[in-house]
């Protein structure tokens, strides 16, 4: 706490009230103003930050002119110095020309919004597309025409969130898989969601679309630099709306295409590994981590509940095997908190977690499932 | 037939008199300010540091919700509805309010509203939790199941302004004295037909929103569940249809009051009289118009993200009209500074910033950066703390001795300026650079980048809190006693609420005055 305040005291007297934005590196592309927005590294960032300035900078002007006009009363024009008051009350030249004044100001700023937005509209001629889809409280990314998609979630650990562990750099920014584009290319973000309404924001691109179910949103950035790049969802989706972060990486074509060859081989790999049949103990390692990422957030790290019901002793995870499949594929029915994992857990993950279900937490039923079980439940077997 | 008001509790529960509905107004409202303050003020102190410390982000969320309701239908309306009480009757020289006992069930449902509104906090699953916005379907699908109490407090807050406009318009159109022509009257009677009529138009649709979440909750109709062939961002028209206007109901009042008190404390009439009458119709008019400037980023097509940023860009003209006539009338007055008028200069600077804020908000392609972050949240405390609360709290300072005949503590009163005109600042200014850097709103915790002045907000924060404890003390101890006041309180203030003794008489005008 002392600290703390210490800290913050040094910061005020150096750099912040000194409007000299000290070097956070909060994209790895440039540094990050603590007090202003991001230049950003897209032709369209760079002309919001323009836009941006010029609004801000007519504004102080007429700040200057109004505060300075009532400052001066207030100095000159007090009773204690012996003012005595006018009687004036009415002026229609005065009241014309200050209708008319920021009429013409207001012309002037929108002009160039109008340009801007019409550029920022124009999401033609895309190369590359991405799919994004907010989920609570992780973003699903798509390659369109790729066969390529994976989903990104919070890397920071819990006890760094607890202040159990002291916070790294990136405390909250920071994600297991990035989003990986190519630079110098027009990328168009398709954004939308599974649940409640996300938004996705990268300040570095100027590019925030709201992610609602039912409908695609679409965006674009050419991005300039190669670098890592972070934002966040902007809009209220529930518990976790703070804690589900985007981190887009930028690269040089050769490495984003080496990069999708790779993630392409993975995927047919995975697709393999679910004709595979495993031990009891392959599907319990895996399955504790998928556990960790998928349940223990509302279940609880010994399968004690807490948002979700308890797994330690649960009817359904001891008892009939196509009712516990049902509900991680499908979902509850009844309480929408309990999610639909069939999207978003491969069948090898999903039929590793449904085993350390069963198996952990004092449950030992001693039953396994295998992925091949849960493509032949998904397929309707 | 004069006579005084009733003995015991009773007195307050049947009563008709439009002082003492006014009266209870606005000690419910400063009750819900300050639940609303306690509830501000767990989310400060979440955000002292970055990590969770005291709050889990399911309760953060509650309080950020519940912090939004209670002030905007809990401290600030009501607030405005008790002055407009106490003064309207006063100011156009009539007796009482015209539907007198209309006023009393008003006010009266008021406080099972919030009972049942706070209530949810201690239900399972906890109250609402999805934002004082609270857009669909984190609202409905994926609500608390608490939502229920939350839309039926919704609907009998919403009776309860509908009320309370429908007797202030017939009062100031019916109940004028004689030669109280319409532009004759005080600028905070013409401010509030206005709201009134503002309120009128835009609670139903509220009250239909809430109703089609209702519907959508409980008898399986998708009227934002896009699954069963319905839209979510139709929730989202329909609530800023209401919200917009919303806005301005929280502050053209503020007009009418700081444009009562300017001109006493510079000893000047106000300038621009019917300059300030039509554009406080002008923005009454453009917040019909403009409501989709919240919505920036849902994906309209360009036509309508055109439009809805030349309407918005609009409401500067009008709005720069009020202050460049608030400035004009203060030039060449003969000032001095007593606590109302600290309040309403601060009114007018701060206001102002938070149109400049605003101003840079309408412009579209930059709100894409500034949308749903901290910059957000500056801009409209900068528009509501210093505009409405800022406002009544000067309406307090300057007709508390008419109400009570005693004279507040212009020493504390004072003091009370500078530590909530220094702590609303230290609070909200920082919220500009986080947001700017890019910290999003709503969120329980945050990048250590932001950490700062984050700390600087929530000290702030604490500081604002505790010059509203200052407030209140200052209003108990002048109404227990002090000096005196005279019937003009002032320095030759103009209005007929002057004119009455002070303590101003259980009942008022009961013969109409003159105004000539």
């Amino acid at each position: 706490m002392l600290n703390t305040v210490n800290r913050l005291m040094a910061r005020l007297f150096s750099s912040a009230f000194l409007l000299t934005a000290s070097g956070y590196t909060l994209a790895e592309g440039g540094e990050r103003s603590t007090i202003n927005m991001p230049i950003g590294v897209t032709p369209i960032s760079q002309d919001v930050y323009g836009l941006h300035m010029d609004i801000f900078w007519w504004c102080v002007g007429i700040g200057v002119v109004v505060f300075g006009v009532m400052f001066y009363s207030m100095i000159v024009h007090r009773k204690a110095n012996g003012a005595k008051a006018a009687n004036f009350h009415d002026s229609l030249a005065l009241e014309v020309t200050w209708t008319i004044l920021p009429f013409v100001i207001l012309i002037i700023m929108a002009i160039p919004a109008t340009k801007s937005l019409i550029n920022l509209y124009d999401t033609s001629e895309s190369e590359v597309d991405v799919v994004v889809t907010g989920y609570q409280w992780y973003w699903g990314y798509e390659y369109l025409d790729q066969d390529v998609s994976f989903f990104s979630r919070l890397s920071t650990p819990q006890e760094q969130i607890r202040n159990e562990a002291p916070k790294g750099e990136n405390y909250l920014l920071e994600v297991d898989e990035p989003l990986v584009i190519p630079i110098n290319k027009k990328i168009r973000f398709l954004v939308t969601s599974n649940d409640v309404i996300h938004a996705w924001w990268v300040p570095d691109f100027a590019v925030k679309r709201d992610a609602i179910p039912g409908y695609i949103n679409e965006s674009w950035a050419k991005v300039e630099k190669p670098g890592l790049y972070r934002g966040v969802c902007a809009e209220l989706c529930g518990k976790d709306h703070g804690f589900m972060p985007i981190v887009v990486k930028a690269v040089p074509e050769a490495e984003y295409e080496t990069w999708l060859a790779d993630r392409r081989e993975q995927a047919q790999k995975i697709k393999e590994l679910a004709k595979k049949t495993f031990t009891l103990e392959e599907l319990m390692a895996q399955g504790e981590q998928v556990y960790g990422q998928a349940c223990l957030a509302c279940h609880g790290a010994n399968g004690e509940g807490g948002v979700g019901k308890a797994i330690a002793g649960s009817p359904i995870a001891t008892g009939d095997i196509a009712a516990h499949l049902d509900i991680v594929v499908n979902g509850s029915s009844v309480n929408p908190a309990m999610a639909a994992f069939k999207d978003t857990l491969s069948e090898v993950d999903t039929a590793a977690v449904i085993t350390y279900q069963r198996n952990a937490f004092g449950n030992n039923t001693g039953e396994l499932v295998q992925p091949i079980d849960i493509l032949k439940f998904k397929q309707g077997k | 037939m004069a006579h005084g008001p009733a003995k015991g509790f009773t007195r307050w529960l049947y009563t008709t008199n439009h002082k003492d509905i006014g009266s209870m107004y606005l000690w419910f409202s400063f009750a819900m300010f300050l639940l609303g303050g306690v509830f501000a003020l767990v989310i400060r102190a979440e955000l002292f540091e970055p990590g969770l410390q005291i709050v889990e982000p399911g309760f953060f969320n509650q309080m950020t919700t519940m912090h939004g309701l209670v002030m905007v239908f809990g401290a600030v309306m009501p607030a405005f509805v008790g002055l407009a009480n106490w003064m309207i009757p006063m100011m156009v020289g009539a007796p009482d309010m015209a539907l007198p006992r209309m006023n009393n069930w008003s006010f009266w449902i008021l406080p099972f509203a919030f009972a049942m509104m706070v209530s949810t906090l201690f239900m399972e699953g906890g109250g609402p939790n999805f934002g004082w916005t609270f857009y669909a379907p984190l609202s409905t699908t994926y609500a608390p199941p608490s939502v229920t109490f939350f839309i039926f407090a919704v609907h009998i807050m919403g009776a309860s302004s509908i009320m309370g406009s429908i007797n202030i318009i017939a009062t100031i159109l019916n109940m004028r004295a004689p030669g109280m022509t319409l532009m004759k009257m005080p600028l905070f009677v013409w401010t509030w037909l206005i709201t009134a009529y503002l309120l009128i138009a835009v609670m139903p649709v509220l009250a239909g929103v809430v109703t089609m979440m209702l519907m959508d909750i409980h008898f399986g109709t998708s009227f934002f569940d896009a699954a069963g062939g319905g839209d979510p961002v139709l929730f989202q028209h329909v609530f800023w249809f209401f919200g917009h206007p919303e806005v301005y109901i929280m502050i053209l009042p503020a007009f009418g009051i700081v444009s009562a008190i300017i001109p006493t404390f510079a000893r000047k009439p106000l300038f621009g009289y019917s300059s300030m009458v039509y554009a406080t119709a002008s923005i009454a008019f453009l917040s019909f118009i403009v409501w989709a400037h919240h919505m920036f980023t849902v994906g309209m097509p360009i036509a309508g993200e055109l439009f809805f940023m030349y309407a918005t860009m609009l409401i500067a003209v009008p709005t720069g009209v009020k202050v460049f006539n608030w400035v004009t009338t203060m030039f060449r007055g003969s000032m001095t500074f007593e606590t109302p008028m600290l309040f309403s200069i601060a009114f007018v600077i701060l206001f102002t910033i938070g149109g400049f804020s605003g101003l840079m908000l309408a412009i579209a392609p930059a709100d894409f950066q500034y949308h749903d972050t901290y910059f957000v949240v500056a801009h409209f405390h900068y528009v509501l703390v210093p505009g409405a609360i800022f406002s009544i709290t000067a309406g307090v300072y300057y007709w508390l001795p008419k109400w009570c005949g005693n004279m507040y503590n212009e020493t504390m009163g004072k003091l009370q300026f500078w530590l909530a005109f220094i702590g609303l600042n230290l609070t909200f200014f920082p919220m500009h650079f986080v947001g700017l850097a890019g910290m999003q709103r709503r969120v329980p915790d945050y990048n250590q980048f932001f950490a700062d002045f984050n700390m600087l907000s929530s000290m702030g924060a604490f500081l604002f809190g505790a010059a509203q404890i200052l407030l209140l003390y200052n209003v108990i101890s002048t109404i227990m006693g002090g000096k005196k006041a005279t019937d003009e309180v002032w320095e030759n203030p103009e209005g007929l609420e002057w004119t009455v003794a002070s303590p101003a008489p259980y009942h008022t005008f009961s013969t109409p005055p003159e105004v000539k």
